[in-house]
């Protein structure tokens, strides 16, 4: 499958980066590709231009400073996985990194490139949201930063304004007595998430003193979900209780559940409590071994 | 757009003017004539693309030509020396780990780049360095049982 013509230009810097963006209104930006190629190939994306931002050395590689982990957008999920300062900063992101997709494809695909793509059956932006990452970005009106749950707006569609490029996702250390948590219910044949559910818990004197939730696969976007947050808050998380905070999930996702042939809307909400319970069972765990 | 490129092949350099579509395993198989890397899936699934990129294993049908100018490239023609086979296709031979044989080169080029990193894999270990490979013929046992022959044959070393 050949993609639409376009023309290639290769940055050699982040300023190159912008500078090439704004002279070719339209272009897309080219990290791993493992997003963008595939949607070029089918045709359903044509932009006139790419600007492959893949040797930018300035955006690659996972810093510990302090209270968070600083992870370049170029930066691998490969790498992600190998990381011991993200393996101890934030045990769920490094896990989940390491089963998405397959070997090769972890080799080439990268963090930035996968939450601006924003699919809504990927694992990594649920996770982000969950564990309150930051997204750092510079564009044509300088830097900000957006927080994960406000990033991810739409089927495939982010907060990301006209020529902007992320360049770096922030992500807390967690600290003593925090634990948290990915699983997922996977496609047999994709594995790409149908259900995920992201889970963070501070466990103090044995109640829940922060519980953060989220979900995707199953909605256009990851989000957190309030109603099971709030059900779980100051509990002692024992299954039963966590069974119930779980099955708030309905509420929080209302009637915006998709399905497919593979399965359905209804079948997906019916399912989603399981996930979300066991995310925040093994959250819950890893709190109160930590 | 056209654009020059030089992908260095199994150590061969190979200077051509490209279309910036051009994908890697076009650039393989039409401009450098080496067929041995396959098109299965072209949907980044199947692995029978799958080739080395500076040592590290990846899909040739999901990378543009242009991504990889300046790179190394090893594939499956790269392997065997003086008509010698390889010690993993020795293996995949030895220990029938294969039927057709479309999907091998990217089974064996996923070998090669796990046994770099890990010269003496568990079973487990191999069957998930090969999740992203692809072969509808074998049942991927003798598939395993290739690789940990591979694995002795080549005494722990990568």
């Amino acid at each position: 499958m050949y993609a639409v013509d376009f023309d290639y230009y290769r940055a050699g810097s982040l300023a190159d980066a912008q500078k090439l963006l704004g002279d070719h209104p339209g272009a897309k930006l080219l990290a791993g590709g493992h997003s963008l190629i595939p949607l070029m190939k089918l045709r359903l994306a044509a932009p006139p231009a790419v600007v492959d931002i893949g040797r930018v050395a300035e955006l690659r590689g996972v810093t510990l400073s302090g209270a968070a982990v600083r992870i370049g957008a170029l930066t691998t999920h490969t790498e992600l996985a190998a990381s011991a300062d993200l393996g101890r900063a934030a045990p769920a992101l490094a896990e989940t990194a390491a089963q998405l997709g397959d070997p090769t494809v972890r080799n080439r695909g990268t963090i930035g490139g996968n939450i601006a793509h924003a699919d809504p059956a990927s694992d990594l932006p649920t996770v982000l949201v969950a564990l309150d990452a930051r997204i750092n970005v510079v564009g044509p009106s300088g830097h900000r930063t957006i927080d994960a749950a406000k990033f991810f707006t739409g089927l495939m569609t982010t907060s990301l304004e006209e020529n902007e490029i992320v360049t770096s996702i922030d992500v807390p250390v967690a600290q003593p007595g925090r634990g948290s948590a990915y699983v997922k219910f996977s496609h047999p044949a994709s594995r790409y998430a149908v259900i995920g559910a992201a889970a963070a818990i501070t466990l103090s004197g044995g109640t829940c003193s922060s519980v953060s939730v989220a979900i995707g696969g199953l909605v256009a976007h990851a989000r957190r979900l309030p109603s099971v947050e709030r059900a779980l808050t100051d509990q002692a998380p024992s299954e039963s209780v966590v069974a119930k905070a779980a099955a708030a999930v309905a509420a929080d996702l209302g009637r915006d559940v998709s399905g497919d042939i593979f399965a359905s809307a209804e079948y997906r909400t019916a399912v989603a409590p399981v996930y979300v319970k066991r995310a925040l069972l093994a959250a819950a765990a890893r709190a109160s071994a930590r | 757009m056209k654009l020059p490129v030089t992908i260095t092949i199994n150590g061969r350099a190979y200077q051509r003017e490209i279309e910036p579509r051009l994908l890697l395993v076009h650039f393989l198989r039409d401009m450098a004539g080496l067929t041995g890397t396959k098109i299965g899936c072209d949907t980044s699934q199947c692995g029978a693309c799958t080739v080395l990129l500076d040592g590290v294993a990846m899909k040739s049908c999901t990378c543009l030509a242009a991504q990889a100018d300046g790179a190394s490239i090893t594939t499956i023609e790269g392997l065997s020396a003086d008509g010698q086979l390889a010690p993993i296709q020795e293996a995949f031979w030895a220990k029938h780990g294969l039927q057709c044989g479309f999907c091998t080169p990217g089974m064996v080029l996923a070998t090669r780049a796990l046994l770099e990193t890990t010269p003496q894999p568990t079973p487990e270990q191999i069957r998930h360095a090969l999740e992203g490979n692809m072969c509808r013929c074998t049942g991927y046992q003798n598939i395993v049982r290739s690789v940990q022959h591979a694995a002795n044959m080549m005494g722990g070393r990568p």
